[in-house]
């Protein structure tokens, strides 16, 4: 088989190295090889981040190029539009609707494109849009946006639902574990 | 049992099995994770040093003393431990001793992009370079095997991507390294120029037979292809991308060992080959050495000096067949890093621009002061350029008393501090501004000597930055909380007009430690927000216009009232600190 891509991306921030370790830990678990890429250091301050997830029989290289990506997992709408051209013709792309201002549009150098979610259909990309804000916001705290989004790619994924649950279990703090769960069960469902 | 790890964690598993005693770093980033994973294991006693030639040495010392050592840094932090690295390569060691150094090609998160090879050749040192986190582990223990069987310490070459990917390890055991009983023995340890002369042939025979070593090692090794119209020579990242792109059509020559370089190994591949191409990130290094033996090849010709490759880049070259995607037809903007909300520093830059000051900056997060709408410094150069700079800057007559130095805590310990005893030994007017957030920030919250706290969480001895700075020379020390704007402004204008030196510590912990307690969002009233924009001029990501009126983000803002002090129509309202 070759090897299977998912880029996760978003603002730096946002928790998106947890959403890439969880998934990692779960492929390791089938016995793919698996190579998972990260990014630390000064982008992590509010800047654009990237993750990239690989599995397959063998996996050599840790990154995804341009053209590559079977799914993007995007967690802020413009992100998606930033990476939408490391997409593998016909792979998914599931982005949270919320939009976060970079700092050249919060001072009105540049301004935030209007009707992403559109422009991006029209470009005939597989989108899967989820307010994953509200939904984590309904689950109990804005912060579960990660675990909403992983729940909304799980539906991508052969794994069962516990074992989706168990890995969340070895990865958030136990005080947390209640609200992650509803946050995941929240963006698995619909 | 399988597991998966960060390259720079399978670094620190190589330590723990091979045995390692003692380990000491200053953190940087990609390198960082080593000294921190090696932290966890309580068999190794792990440290951060003040800096990289602190960390050298003393890893040098435990060596002396008889057990495995190591240091681990980034590229720019292996310039600062240059100094003893060049002179323990004439002294060897006595316990095995191994440093890590991380390249950053592509500038993720550093001031330059060198190619830590060579140091390497300059330094006549073997430098080993694994291609994922399984070799990063075994090459971690085959230095330490060489180290003590060649007398030598030993390099290893780590990059972003290998420091900061995860891929499958088999961990083993822990294998305890007995100590070497330490023997008086100065001609070998006393580098004083009698006994140097003595000890560089060693040196130089002791880079050929590693030369000879490096023939038949396992990891140089030739993978079979089924085309050899072309072979590729490549190590590290590169092999991946070149496996990537090409899969096993090429000959591959996979050097583990990219320091000294095995001679009849790539003569005989080369001759294998039709045509021979490196595939090495930033330098031509090794294709430099293919051409000093006469060898045609390809390889900077065909691939940039600049930047990290990637598979569609190799593929582009070698194949004619890399991939594309769809792209938006719409200008995307930047997301550059940002000071992040709440962030102690920006109260500081925001007195600097408003004053209309000329900064020297330094290396950590708060070289984010540089970015607009703050923009509020002139120069990054390197770990404590901004006092050592602003002396010279001074005493040339540039801007004087307009002119300022800044500087994180942990900056300064690592090399401010030296050109702190500068100015006030020579005498310069010079303003220093220590920005001391009790932690090192950039890297991910690391202990420094400031903090009261080492590596493994442990109380300990902190420094005291007002006593220091007093001690070296400087009359004039005083705190400033860099939330309070009046304060900031005042502090910066009085020691700008005070005659001699002078340090301002603007002290307020990172924002994003745990322990730091935030009031809570700031309430913005859009009944008396005029549209105004003064709270723009400070680059909170937690502020933003909406409708013409000023808008907080709640998940963002922790209160820090900042913005508020620059509100003349009482619009923004926070909670008491609590």
């Amino acid at each position: 088989m070759a090897a299977k891509n998912i880029m996760i991306v978003g603002v730096g921030g946002q928790g998106t190295l947890l959403a890439s370790k969880l998934l990692g830990r779960l492929l390791l678990g089938k016995g793919f090889d698996v190579k998972v890429s990260e990014v630390h250091g000064m982008s992590q301050r509010g800047g654009s981040v990237v993750t990239y997830v690989r599995w397959g029989e063998k996996v050599y290289s840790p990154i995804i190029d341009r053209g590559q990506a079977d799914a993007i997992l995007s967690f802020e709408l413009l992100e998606a539009a930033r990476w939408t051209e490391y997409l593998k013709p016909g792979g998914r792309l599931i982005t949270n609707t919320q939009q976060i201002n970079p700092m050249p549009v919060i001072t009105g150098a540049a301004r935030y494109p209007e009707g992403l979610e559109g422009k991006l259909r029209a470009l005939g990309i597989d989108l899967d849009a989820v307010d994953a804000l509200s939904l984590a916001e309904e689950a109990g705290s804005s912060k579960a946006v990660n675990i909403v989004l992983l729940g909304r790619l799980s539906r991508w994924f052969d794994f069962t639902e516990a074992e989706w649950l168990e890995a969340i279990e070895q990865s958030v703090p136990p005080k947390f574990l209640e609200l992650n769960k509803k946050a995941f069960a929240l963006g698995r469902a619909c | 049992m399988k597991q998966l790890m960060l390259g720079n964690e399978a670094v620190a598993r190589g330590l723990y099995e091979a045995g390692c005693a003692f380990v000491s770093s200053y953190p940087g980033t990609p390198s960082t994770e080593i000294t921190e994973a090696a932290a966890r294991y309580p068999e190794i006693c792990a440290e951060w040093a003040p800096n990289e030639k602190v960390a050298m040495e003393a890893a040098f010392g435990a060596s002396l003393a008889g057990r495995r050592s190591f240091c681990g840094m980034k590229h720019v932090g292996l310039n600062v431990a240059a100094d003893p690295l060049f002179t323990i390569s004439y002294t060897g060691v006595n316990g095995g001793m191994v440093i890590a150094v991380a390249d950053d090609a592509g500038m993720h998160s550093s001031q330059n992009e060198q190619d830590s090879r060579h140091y390497a050749k300059a330094a006549k040192l073997p430098m080993l370079e694994p291609s994922d986190s399984q070799e990063a582990l075994e090459y971690t223990r085959l230095a330490y095997e060489l180290s003590e069987a060649f007398d030598t310490p030993v390099l290893m070459k780590m990059c972003t991507r290998i420091s900061h990917s995860q891929s499958v390890v088999e961990p083993g055991e822990r294998e305890e390294a007995a100590p070497r009983p330490y023997e008086k023995n100065g001609e070998k340890y006393i580098m004083m120029p009698g006994n140097a002369k003595r000890r560089h042939p060693v040196v130089e025979e002791r880079l050929a037979k590693m030369a000879d070593w490096a023939e038949h090692a396992s990891v140089n090794r030739i993978e079979a292809g089924t085309d050899y119209k072309m072979g590729i020579i490549t190590s590290s990242t590169s092999y991946q991308y070149v496996k990537e792109a090409c899969g096993d059509t090429y000959p591959v020559l996979k050097l583990g060992m990219v320091w000294p370089l095995p001679e009849k190994k790539i003569r005989t591949f080369a001759k294998s080959v039709s045509l021979l191409v490196v595939v090495e990130e930033l330098d031509g290094f090794i294709e430099e050495y293919c051409r000093n033996l006469g060898l045609a090849c390809a390889g900077k010709n065909f691939f940039p000096a600049i930047g990290e490759l990637s598979q569609n880049l190799v593929a582009r070259q070698l194949t004619h067949r890399e991939t594309s995607g769809l792209k938006l037809d719409e200008v995307i903007p930047p997301r550059p890093p940002v000071m992040c909300a709440g962030c102690p520093h920006r109260g500081l830059f925001y007195t600097l621009a408003k004053n209309k000051l000329t900064v020297l900056g330094d290396i950590g997060c708060y070289t984010l002061g540089a970015v607009a709408p703050l923009g509020a410094m002139d120069s990054t150069v390197c770990m404590g350029a901004s006092i050592s700079g602003l002396h010279g800057f001074n005493k040339a007559g540039g801007n004087e008393g307009r002119t300022v130095a800044v500087i994180g805590d942990s900056t300064f310990m690592h090399s401010g501090v030296t050109g702190l005893i500068n100015a006030a030994y020579n005498e310069s007017s010079s303003t220093v501004i220590i920005l001391d957030n009790s932690i090192t920030g950039m890297t991910g919250h690391q202990q420094n000597p400031t903090t009261g706290f080492n590596l493994k969480g442990d109380p300990c001895a902190k420094i005291d930055l007002e006593s220091l700075c007093r001690a070296v020379g400087i009359e004039r020390v005083r705190v400033v909380d860099p939330y309070d704007l009046a304060e900031c402004d005042g502090a910066v204008r009085e020691e700008l007009a005070a005659p001699g030196p002078s340090v301002i510590i603007s002290r307020r912990p990172c924002a994003l430690l745990k322990y730091v307690r935030h009031p809570g969002p700031i309430a913005a009233d859009p009944d008396r927000c005029v549209g105004c924009k003064s709270c723009m001029r400070i680059g909170c990501p937690a502020i933003s216009i909406s409708g013409g009126k000023a808008v907080i983000d709640n998940t963002l803002c922790t209160g820090c009232g900042v913005c508020a002090q620059l509100c003349r129509f009482d619009a923004l309202s926070g909670k008491k600190e609590a």
